[in-house]
């Protein structure tokens, strides 16, 4: 019975967990500029009073009317925006956004141009109803009052507005960069978990514990493969390159254990031409598809078959290829398989070479399965 | 100590040798007639060969050894021999064993562990002794023998071994190619489908075609309520049956609406059928 479909675990994160993580960092934002307006009220009133005098309470009335007018403008107006695209993801069936997450610093916009227009007047309106005072309209220039209380409520509108969408900006690129952290933490666990497969290790050492019983120089030469693989696997992990020689050391490494596991079952032919053995590649690139030629193409079969990895060099690019004479790709499970070994090729190699480097996946002339991989010739940018 | 004959199905060599060299030493009187590498020379040999354990890797070419275990639950001859003791052996299957478990089915680890194959060893001894004695009674007193119990063990084995998570959506429509033409056969009109080497045969009223699909593959994408599997390589739709009828070895004779041959149910399912 193979297991093989379902080793794959679901991401670490699922989806409520980064929609609490989106509340949280809403609530939190939601609560700092409001903290922010207050303190710039209390600010706004004190310069008030000590620029024209008067009683510092009303000052803090007409100051917070104004203030807490804007905030609530640019807030509500945020909310409403992000809620509007939240019922249209749901009227098309999609799924609801993280809060925030979709709007993004943009969503401010709106609440800004409303409150710089809008604020002003009402927290006027609101601060005259609540002190019984009547403030001459913000159109009024010839007084002196008007004029101060206009440059100040544009000025700190403005400051206000500048603030926050920097705090917004912030907390988005904050939030973004969690979430690119947390998808490679979790593409190298996956990768780990993949490579490091318990089925591959405990058969291996299996195969090593009879071997010490039967031949301790074998066995000892077998544990010495195994070390180099284990350390191959920890590192490769980290993006760095590698020599295509080293490249084929792992493979060997690695095609030996499993040639001691699966005996005459299994053949070898790696061909690296010396000319090649000096150039740059990404660690244990090969190594999902010499595994994918044994798992889904040799070990099927009973009678087993080849693995040939070759390297050569057509023009400017490096062409790898490993061919499998094993039960060909409509026979295997490898498609329903989750294809994580492949998908993980294609994404290192968008990521290292863009769209220059290509994975083909074919049946090959003469039964088995064929992968080619063209890589350019010249050194990947780091 | 109780002489007994085993047979070893296991695709690693080494790890064959291995396990042979340890018995020798724990059950010096237990005689390896056989060792294989894949799932159908294991069912070949112990049907030609009768031992009375059988060591069975899960991960084999060809077939796993759970479906070796089912092909030989079917094909047991009746009368004779005793169907062998069956312990499974792996690496790691984290499903697998759950339900081994929960089934009490024997099973050993690798690498083995020499106390876990002693305790394995004395298990299987003890209940060939008991089995021994129960021969020397009438055959009415023995109570249910070993094919019994394994039948029901492997029943529950071979319902948990598919989690739900991984599950196809149902398939509406059959697209079987011949030449340049596909057939579109809808689902509901299938009477059954016959596993034939690498093909299906897909069987309706009038017509007859060939899918490269294995019925492994085919089954999580049928509807178990409208299509019962009656042997590990048949399964019909169940409304398309028109008579059961139960023969002496146990084994049922399904006749069919629509289509002239009968169908054998076997042992292992024939308790789909029963009165209600």
């Amino acid at each position: 019975m193979s297991s093989g479909p379902f080793t794959e675990t679901p991401a670490a994160a699922g989806p409520d967990t980064a929609l609490a993580a989106a509340w949280a960092r809403s609530r939190r934002r939601f609560v700092r500029s409001l903290i922010f307006i207050v303190a710039l009220c209390v600010a706004i009133a004190l310069l008030l009073s000590a620029f024209n005098g008067g009683s510092l309470a009303t000052k803090l009335v007409y100051s917070f009317s104004i203030g807490l007018s804007c905030w609530i403008l640019v807030e509500g107006t945020r909310l409403l925006v992000s809620g509007l695209s939240d019922h249209m993801r749901r009227l098309r069936g999609w799924p609801a956004a993280a809060p925030a997450a979709h709007a993004g610093w943009r969503a401010v916009i709106p609440g800004i141009v409303l409150a710089v227009l809008l604020g002003p007047p009402l927290g006027l309106t609101i601060a005259d109803h609540l002190t019984g005072n009547r403030s001459p309209s913000l159109l009024h220039f010839d007084d002196v009052n008007t004029r101060v209380t206009v440059l100040l409520t544009i000025l700190g509108s403005a400051a206000s507005v500048f603030t926050l969408s920097m705090l917004e900006r912030l907390s988005s690129a904050r939030a973004q960069a969690e979430a690119a952290q947390r998808l490679a933490a979790e593409n190298q666990l996956r990768l780990l978990q993949s490579q490091l497969e318990p089925h591959m290790l405990f058969n291996t050492l299996a195969n090593l514990r009879v071997l010490i019983g039967l031949d301790p120089q074998c066995a000892q030469a077998m544990l010495d493969r195994m070390i180099a693989f284990l350390r191959a696997t920890l590192t490769a992990s980290r993006a760095t390159l590698h020599p295509l020689s080293a490249e084929f050391e792992r493979l060997a490494d690695y095609l030996s254990l499993m040639g001691i596991r699966m005996g005459e079952r299994l053949q070898v032919k790696l061909e690296l031409p010396p000319s090649l053995a000096a150039l740059a590649v990404p660690p244990l690139l090969l190594q999902p598809l010499v595994e994918n030629a044994i798992k889904h193409g040799l070990e099927p079969q009973v009678a087993g078959g080849l693995v040939r990895v070759q390297a050569q060099a057509e023009g400017d690019m490096l062409v790898l290829t490993v061919h499998d004479s094993g039960v060909g790709i409509a026979g295997s499970a490898a498609t329903a398989d989750g294809g994580f070994g492949l998908r993980q090729v294609h994404e290192r190699l968008a990521t290292l070479y863009g769209a220059r480097a290509t994975l083909q996946l074919a049946a090959a002339a003469g039964g088995g399965t064929l992968a080619t991989l063209r890589l350019p010739l010249e050194r990947p940018r780091p | 100590m109780i002489a007994a004959r085993a047979l070893i199905a296991e695709d690693e060599p080494l790890l064959a040798a291995g396990l042979r060299a340890e018995l020798a030493t724990l059950w010096p009187t237990l005689d390896v007639v056989a060792t294989v590498g894949d799932g159908r020379r294991a069912v070949e040999q112990a049907l030609a060969l009768r031992p009375d354990v059988c060591f069975l890797d899960i991960r084999m070419p060809g077939q796993t050894g759970l479906e070796a275990a089912q092909a030989l639950a079917e094909d047991w001859p009746d009368g004779g021999a005793a169907f062998p003791l069956l312990v499974f052996v792996t690496a790691y299957d984290q499903y697998a064993l759950q339900a081994f478990d929960a089934q009490a089915v024997d099973y050993l680890l690798k690498p083995l562990d020499t106390a876990r194959l002693k305790a394995c060893v004395t298990r299987l001894q003890e209940r060939l002794q008991t089995r021994q004695a129960q021969q020397t009674l009438p055959p009415e007193a023995a109570p249910a023998d070993a094919l019994q119990q394994t039948m029901s063990q492997l029943r529950a084995l071979l319902g948990a071994a598919a989690p739900d998570a991984a599950r196809p959506p149902r398939l509406q429509v059959i697209q079987a190619q011949t030449g340049n033409l596909v057939h579109m056969v809808p689902v509901n009109e299938v009477i059954y489908f016959e596993a034939a080497d690498k093909y299906l045969r897909v069987i309706t009223a009038d017509k007859e075609h060939l899918i490269r699909l294995s019925l492994k593959e085919l089954l999580p994408q049928l509807d178990p309520q409208v299509f019962w599997q009656v042997h590990r390589g048949t399964v019909v739709q169940a409304r398309c049956i028109s008579v059961a009828r139960r023969d002496e070895s146990g084994k049922v004779l399904l006749s069919l609406r629509g289509r002239p041959e009968t169908l054998t149910a076997s042992r292992l399912y024939a308790h789909l059928f029963r009165g209600m």
